[in-house]
């Protein structure tokens, strides 16, 4: 089991370096040269000298991108073209606020959609399980600013209660801070928890279809105990890859729902840099959020390794 | 007496996910044609309330809502549609070809796609208009070919599903070339679980190129488009106005149809499975 | 209150697509007795079972008739007094014990799981399944139950399972074909535990299976049912000497016949049609196939037996192509036959054809009858149109399907027929070598003898030559002129059928030959006897 478990680290080290060349790549090797690319109409023969100097362009590709990625591997994300000022000063405090906000939703929203994910499972087809499968249904379906919106023209402009823009600064107190981020956190929750539901409960189901569940039901067992010693535990790791996928589909999600509140996150701050094509922040940022998103990968997988019955007790006990 | 499709029965879920279908289908061909004013013409106030002339009252510039709704369904749902073809038409031969014949360019397919499929698709695609700005031939590529990966994956599990059974080592067994294992043994049999991922494609495209125009980096003006109306107007729900939640409902009803129809599909091909066992 | 244990009177079983699995069915059963329910697949034995235990599999409901177990009706009975009765009175023996166990748990806690939530003292309890798993000759008593399903051999798994059910101490035991997914020679060992342990705790028993030969060692009575319908009922020994009902007598002189009869053989001297030599063959850096050599003439059949991981299929594979050998030659026809298929020419392609066990995954489902015996006969003999349309309705014809069949889609066909169409799609080829791959295993005894017929008469008509894998000895002596005996990858013995079965040379191929099940009451005290 530990040979699997570091091969899977393993893989997630060559999977996080392929990542970086194609960031690199989808950034760098354009169509023609890249700092006219970025410069645009406002380019003058002396500003594309100094952007080309800058980027370091009359290097190779190749060399470019040693050097590039052996700066992120010392904490050296480069220097912005908008502002001149170093990327990783204005990226990392973005980025803590943005895993803040995910953290926040995630707290809330995995236990819950986990929990209603199995009551539904357990009570197939009872008036509970339909009515949560069609409000699932619907939430899936609704786009972040549509909550969002609707969020804000009552709890903001209607009933007064929260802030439509969820301004924060370093140093607000927790309930400050709680009451700033408190609408975004709902609509990220909103979003994931129909998702988690959904697919916990079609895999607990999955569990619930298999021979050792009727056994159990055989033997006399009752149906919340069936449900909670027999198909839970078996349908434990895949529930962590459900978790895992809509916890990365919430970093995505983390973006939209940045740019409806005005979040200062790192979701906002791409964007910006995308607009701006601040091409080191665009890179670095999304560096960023590959690496989270292979790293919880990792995380679901090597929990499913750890939880196998399989591997945990290898046949090799066998008399 | 429920009616019935394909010898199954039509729940009301799904009968009601195939009329917003038919209904986007129609807007799509017609809309532009049945807009009372054009796309680009300032008729009034901005954000003026809705009367009988203009039933959803009109825009951040005083643009006629209904029509600009009318326009914007043309844009949206085409070119999400283009981009899932296009990539439905580079990931299924693909992943079918990569599933029949196996071996290192199989191997090396499949790999590759990881790696694109472990950067999110939101951050691909930033990645990828930030160096190419957003035209509508890059934005429909783009998303098209980041899409199709996600169709290679899935089409190359199926097929390789249907490669190891019985039927299809009859047919190598017999010597059969590539376009016989491909049309006639493969397509065939995989064609249920394409048809149902074309639908949740769709959707997945829909709300993501919707979710790009709100960022401001889709759809570009003058053309209206669901996505970049909930954005042009979204200020005027902090005076209590609906004006952003027309484009954004739209949205939401599109993708829910859609959705209600896969679930019944899916949910159909499960309960078959159970009655064999 | 009666003395029977459980009493069913008219029960009545619908699917959920309002399908009748049981239409009236009665039987009583008295402490301590074992009935037998014997029938092919669809007949509803298992739905018998599972309703006595007031269950429905797969949404199946009980729509009629009355359960009476232990003095308690079934189907008014609340969900908890079910329950109650679950495990405790009534227990369950599932076919394959891997998938019924719960892979997540150890063994005690799964055997002990009803008792102790019944109230049983954790101490009695434990005595008592130790008590079971040495009645159940399980390795390491003491230690057993530490360990995972995964951890333990199929044969003792379900014995286990076994344990697992008379742990309640029950006072009935639904067997559900416990030893069929077993080895042949596992199975001999697991039925005579099973029985010691029933006799010896006085347990009743319905005893569910297809196999007119294992039921005998075991049942007091016998139930023959047939498309949810009691055929006819009656003492064991009774039943078998003197069937009162036509569909009974086939089943008997089917099994009879299979444990009899031997083929008459075709001494063939002509030339060789194909030889394997000195073969070793792996999956990936797992030996499956060692040194093993055949040969077989033109117009003869060879039957290669063996159990599971013999290695017998897998030989089947190398013929055809499918495996390249590691080392060791074929040759076909007199010329050498390339390792790959993809090197062999379109000719030696069409010479070598292949059925296979189960005709549900061996035909196209969006291919019709038609269509899949059409394609060979265009691909390698040019015919299209009418001629092909022609030739697709005398090759149904030879099967015995009637010629609008080639309209039907496979889901329209019962296993038996999409097996004569899996064979005439190979006819069409004109193939001189028909490789069958356990071709009747997963078909019921009548069907399967129906299929052995047509192979037969193929081979009088034509002069087919078979290699012929299969694990079922009774199919051997019925169809075989020489029989090569395989295990653990390796050549144990070949020689002619009836020489190997009257005197055989190996000991691995006697203890093969004595686990067979023979129709006889007494056929199980005898090979116990022996072996002691």
């Amino acid at each position: 089991m530990g040979k699997l478990i570091l091969q899977r680290l393993g893989l997630g080290v060559v999977t996080l370096a392929l990542v970086s060349v194609l960031v690199f790549a989808g950034t760098e090797i354009l169509p023609g040269d890249v700092a006219a690319a970025i410069l645009g109409q406002n380019a003058t023969p002396e500003s594309l000298a100094a952007l080309r100097e800058q980027l370091g362009l009359d290097a190779g590709a190749v060399s470019r991108y040693f050097a590039w990625a052996g700066g992120i591997l010392h904490g050296d994300l480069g220097v912005s073209l908008a502002n001149r000022q170093p990327v990783a000063d204005l990226l990392w405090p973005r980025f803590l606020n943005t895993m803040a906000l995910a953290g926040y939703a995630a707290i809330i929203a995995v236990p819950l959609a986990v929990g209603l994910g199995i009551l539904s499972a357990a009570w197939r087809g009872s008036l509970f399980d339909r009515i949560a499968n069609v409000v699932a249904l619907a939430t899936v379906s609704l786009p972040e600013y549509f909550l969002g919106l609707l969020l804000i023209l009552f709890f903001s402009v209607q009933w007064g209660l929260l802030p439509s823009l969820a301004d924060t600064w370093s140093g607000m107190g927790l309930g400050a801070w709680l009451q700033a981020t408190t609408l975004p956190m709902l609509v990220l929750v909103l979003v994931t928890v129909a998702q988690i539901m959904r697919m916990t409960r079609t895999t607990v189901l999955g569990v619930m279809d298999q021979p050792y569940i009727e056994t159990a039901y055989l033997k006399g067992i009752p149906n919340g105990r069936v449900v909670l010693r027999h198909a839970t535990p078996n349908a434990l790791a895949p529930i962590i890859n459900v978790v895992a996928f809509n916890l990365t589909y919430l970093i995505a999600g983390v973006v939209l729902v940045e740019a409806i509140f005005n979040y200062n996150g790192l979701g906002r701050f791409m964007v910006d840099a995308v607009s701006k094509r601040d091409l080191p922040m665009v890179q670095a940022a999304a560096m960023v959020f590959a690496a989270v998103y292979v790293i919880l990968n990792m995380i679901a997988d090597i929990s499913a390794i750890a939880l196998n019955p399989r591997l945990r007790h290898p046949r090799s006990k066998e008399a | 007496m429920t009616l019935r499709i394909f010898g199954r029965p039509l729940p009301i879920s799904a009968a009601i996910g195939l009329i917003i279908i038919a209904a986007t289908v129609f807007l799509f061909i017609f809309g532009p044609s049945l807009a009372p004013f054009g796309q680009e013409d300032v008729v009034g106030a901005p954000f003026a309330d809705p009367s009988a002339e203009h039933l959803l009252g009109l825009d951040q510039n005083g643009r006629d809502m209904l029509s600009r709704l009318l326009y914007g369904a043309r844009m949206s749902v085409g070119v999400s549609l283009t981009a899932v073809l296009i990539s439905f038409a580079i990931g299924v031969p693909l992943g079918f070809l990569a599933a029949l014949n196996g071996g290192w360019p199989d191997m090396i397919g499949a790999r590759f796609v990881d790696v694109i499929m472990s950067i999110p698709v939101l951050i691909s695609a930033l990645v990828v208009l930030q160096s190419l700005g957003s035209s509508l031939p890059v934005l429909i590529g783009t998303i098209a070919l980041l899409d199709s990966t996600r169709v290679f994956r899935l089409s190359r599990i199926v097929a390789q599903g249907i490669v190891v059974m019985e039927y299809a080592e009859v047919a190598r067994l017999r010597g059969e070339g590539l376009w016989w294992m491909l049309r006639r043994e493969i397509l065939p049999n995989a064609l249920p679980p394409l048809l149902a991922e074309f639908g949740m494609r769709f959707c997945f495209t829909f709300l993501f190129v919707a979710g790009l125009s709100y960022l401001g980096l889709g759809v570009q003006p003058p053309f209206a488009d669901w996505g970049g109306m909930v954005r042009d107007n979204q200020q005027g729900i902090l005076y209590g106005l609906y004006a952003p939640l027309f484009p954004a409902g739209a949205i939401a009803l599109v993708t829910i149809g859609v959705n209600l129809v896969v679930d019944w599909a899916l949910a159909g091909r499960t309960m078959v499975q159970g009655e064999n066992r | 209150m009666s003395a029977n244990v459980l009493e069913i009177r008219d029960l009545r079983v619908e699917a959920p697509n309002g399908a009748v699995l049981l239409h009236g069915v009665s039987l009583d059963l008295r402490p301590g007795e074992v009935l037998g329910l014997i029938g092919e697949s669809g007949a509803g034995k298992s739905t018998i079972g599972l309703a006595s235990m007031g269950y429905g599999r797969g949404g199946c409901r009980i729509t009629g008739g009355e359960i009476r177990l232990v003095g308690t009706e079934m189907r008014s009975a609340s969900r908890p007094q079910r329950e109650a009765l679950r495990g405790a009175r009534i227990a369950y023996v599932a076919q394959s014990a891997a998938a019924a166990f719960n892979p997540a748990m150890r063994l005690d806690k799964q055997v002990l799981e009803g008792p102790l939530l019944r109230g049983m003292p954790e101490a009695e309890a434990r005595a008592w399944m130790l008590e079971l798993f040495r009645a159940l000759q399980l390795p390491d008593p003491e230690h057993f139950g530490e360990r995972y399903p995964h951890q333990v051999s199929g044969g003792q798994l379900q014995r286990a399972m076994i344990a697992m059910a008379m742990a309640g101490k029950p006072d009935i035991l639904v067997l559900d074909e416990p030893t069929t997914a077993l080895d042949v020679t596992t199975q001999i060992e697991v039925l005579a535990l099973l029985r010691d342990v029933i006799h010896r705790y006085g347990t009743a028993a319905l005893y569910i299976t297809h196999d007119l030969a294992v039921i005998a060692q075991i049942a007091d009575r016998l139930m023959v049912l047939r498309h949810g319908r009691e055929v006819e009922m009656g003492p064991t020994a009774e039943l078998l000497e003197n069937p009162q009902q036509d569909y009974t007598r086939q089943l008997v002189s089917e099994r009879r016949e299979s444990l009899g009869a031997t083929a008459d053989v075709h001494h063939r001297t002509g030339e060789t049609l194909l030889s394997v030599k000195n073969v070793n063959a792996s999956y990936g850096s797992t030996p499956v196939l060692h040194d093993v050599s055949l040969e077989l003439k033109r117009g003869e059949t060879l039957a290669v037996v063996g159990e599971s991981g013999s290695g017998k299929s897998t030989l089947a594979r190398l013929v055809s192509g499918l495996l390249p050998p590691r080392a060791g030659a074929v040759r076909f026809g007199g010329a050498d036959l390339p390792p790959r298929f993809r090197d062999r020419s379109a000719d030696q392609l069409r010479r070598i054809q292949l059925v296979y066990q189960l005709p549900d995954v061996a035909l196209n489902p969006r291919q019709t009858v038609g269509e899949a015996i059409g394609r060979p006969l265009a691909h390698f003999r040019g015919l299209t149109g009418k001629a092909q349309r022609d030739e697709v309705a005398r090759l149904l014809e030879q099967i015995g399907l009637p010629a609008d069949f080639a309209a039907r889609l496979p889901s329209a066909l019962s296993g038996g027929q999409k097996q004569r169409v899996c064979i005439a799609r190979a006819l069409a080829a004109e193939p001189d070598l028909m490789i069958c791959d356990e071709v009747t295993s997963a078909l019921d005894p009548l069907v399967a003898e129906d299929i052995l017929r047509l192979l037969r008469k193929l081979q009088d008509d034509l002069g087919m030559t078979y290699l012929f894998i299969t694990h079922d000895l009774s199919v051997v002596q019925r169809l075989a002129d020489r029989v090569m005996v395989m295990s653990k990858g390796r050549v144990v013995e070949t020689n002619d059928t009836a020489t190997l079965f009257a005197a055989p040379r190996d000991p691995y191929t006697r203890r093969l030959l004595d686990a067979v099940p023979q129709l006889r009451t007494d056929w199980l005290d005898e090979v116990m006897a022996a072996r002691a």
